[in-house]
């Protein structure tokens, strides 16, 4: 089983992202979860959401503490938030920034797996918004290969329909060009 | 079959009444139950669905309209949650003494106060007298499974009460999950359309709601009592009726991994799912550990509770709720009392834990396992243990 933990900020559709990975799990055959950290939701402020996917039926319902992978999709959070609290030794941490992986890696003093992608730069150029929850998504798919693009593009297509094409189109950009820096 | 799809519980429960072909729906929005009754008001607005659908200004008018929909013969559906469930209070006897068999969905929530939207079960147990059906659904499926099952085994001739499916708060009800459909042929077929025995009629007109008089009032309640304890049958045929239609096996007191358990633990509702996970993990290591917990709440199955926990030494009960000033809390009171009498019974040791939406961690049950194993081995029996209060 892979847990996932997203970090964004109210309006920024982390829930989105993470309930997407869950769809689109549950339609290649999997078992997935998706919740928000129950909770009234207020816009701009720090929220977390979670994901699990497992090829088993899932009956854990506590929250993720142990998360394999942590999704950043906003870096102003890493200065107030512990992104890499309980996250694996092995695990993946995915970074929406402008910063290159060596001042990550300074900031978040994460050793391990990271994968990083100018999220916002490729959400104005397609979205025309800086909303980056699906264009992180497609990193996401890259770097873990937890779930199916096809799937995941259907999943988008559904949520988003007019919105969708740009949507999708952002996702794939930032699959091609998000940056995997192997853990030391 | 129908499809199986990654799906919020709430919105699939919703579907799942909508596919019952539901005739009224009146409904106040509470969190967490809200985006079931914002779905169903989707489903009536689309058009997709023929109902009547009755927004009010609070439970207590949502469950007034809701006896009122049920008394002209439509087939009733409400949902609500904890504050919500307490204002309905009242016409809650109401609807279960004139034999309305509505069904309403329960994402329990803890009550005021403090302020608390999250998830526990002091919402049901302050209601768990109301003479209605109760039953709890541990996750999504179950919630899209038992809609129809409700409808089913109100509806009943044998039984004609209400209904009422408690689900875990956020919990469940706002997690995506994968969830499997069924066919609405599927549902047509488990869920005739409803026949009232008797209805409010302008041609034939009939009164209900009677001043009952000391010569009635007394048989009225036995008359209740007597269909409420009778309904047991009714759920497990359904129970059998629905193992037939998509092949998922319910009973009214599940067990896991416990015929051979030496400890086991009774827990309600959805986080039995969290400690089955607590349960594989010490049965790796070799202890013989399980759950028996009662699906159906109200009438309580003391036959199979007592059948599926008289061979276990040693019995864990855990309460969701307080009972303020009581010597035991809801569920442990009511396990106790039903096991005095019996010769054989497990040494029976409590619980309090996930108050208020208290996040229980799969570790906290092994430890609540270990501990019970402990007593099992011949430690002295604890009292009240009220897990990871501060």
């Amino acid at each position: 089983m892979l847990e996932f933990r997203f970090h964004g900020r109210g309006g920024q559709g982390s829930v989105t992202s993470a309930e997407l990975l869950a769809v689109t799990a549950v339609a290649d055959g999997k078992f997935a979860q998706a919740f928000p950290s129950f909770g009234p939701e207020r816009r701009g402020a720090p929220l977390e959401a979670y994901a699990r996917v497992s090829d088993e039926k899932i009956r854990t319902r506590s929250k993720v503490y142990k998360p394999e992978v942590v999704l950043v999709l906003d870096y102003s959070l890493l200065a107030i938030t512990d992104v890499t609290k309980g996250l694996k030794k092995d695990g993946l941490l995915i970074i929406s920034t402008n910063q290159d992986v060596e001042q990550v890696r300074e900031e978040t003093g994460w050793q391990g797996r990271l994968a990083i992608v100018d999220g916002i730069k490729i959400a104005m150029k397609h979205i025309k918004r800086p909303i980056n929850n699906t264009v992180m998504l497609g990193a996401l798919i890259k770097a873990s290969k937890c779930v199916t693009m096809k799937n995941m593009e259907e999943a988008v297509q559904n949520r988003f329909g007019r919105i969708a094409k740009i949507n999708q189109n952002a996702m794939e950009e930032a699959f091609d060009v998000v940056t995997i820096s192997e853990g030391k | 079959m129908g499809k199986r799809k990654g799906i919020e519980s709430s919105i699939a429960l919703a579907d799942a009444a909508a596919m019952c072909r539901v005739d009224g729906i009146s409904a106040y929005p509470i969190t967490p139950q809200t985006h079931i009754v914002e779905h169903l008001s989707e489903w009536v607005n689309d058009g997709k669905l023929d109902a009547e659908f009755v927004p009010v200004d609070s439970e207590h008018s949502a469950m007034s309209a809701a006896c009122g929909l049920s008394s002209v013969g439509a087939r009733t559906f409400t949902a609500t949650s904890s504050q919500g469930l307490a204002l309905m209070h009242e016409i809650l006897f109401i609807a279960s003494s004139m034999r309305f068999p509505m069904v309403m969905a329960v994402a329990n929530r803890a009550l005021s106060a403090p302020i608390s939207i999250w998830n526990d079960h002091s919402d049901i147990m302050a209601e768990r007298d109301i003479g209605w059906i109760q039953l709890f659904a541990e996750n999504g499926q179950e919630c899209f499974d038992l809609t129809p099952l409700c409808f089913r085994v109100s509806e009943d001739k044998r039984v004609v009460l209400p209904s009422l499916l408690n689900f875990d708060g956020f919990i469940v009800s706002h997690m995506i999950e994968p969830i499997e459909y069924w066919d609405q042929e599927q549902f047509d077929a488990f869920l005739p359309p409803f026949e009232p025995q008797i209805r409010l009629d302008v041609k034939n007109p009939t009164t209900m709601g009677v001043v009952g008089v000391p010569e009635i009032y007394y048989e009225t309640k036995m008359v209740h009592h007597d269909a409420l304890r009778k309904a047991k049958a009714v759920v497990k045929e359904g129970f059998a009726e629905l193992e037939k239609t998509v092949g998922r096996k319910y009973e009214v007191v599940e067990k896991y991994k416990a015929d051979d358990a030496e400890v086991a633990l009774t827990i309600l509702g959805s986080l039995a799912e969290t400690a089955m996970t607590a349960v594989d993990n010490l049965r790796k290591k070799g202890h013989k550990v399980g759950l028996v917990r009662p699906r159906l709440w109200r009438p309580f199955p003391d036959e199979e509770f007592i059948e599926a926990v008289s061979n276990i030494p040693v019995l864990g009960v855990a309460d969701r709720a307080y009972t303020f000033g009581a010597a035991h809390h809801p569920v442990a009171s009511e396990v106790k009392s039903v096991l005095f009498n019996e010769e054989k019974r497990p040494k029976v040791l409590e619980f309090v834990l996930g108050i208020g939406g208290r996040d229980v961690k799969v570790e906290e049950f092994e430890e609540m396992f270990m501990k019970m194993i402990k007593v099992k081995d011949g430690a002295k029996p604890f009292g009240i243990e009220y897990v990871g209060v501060r």
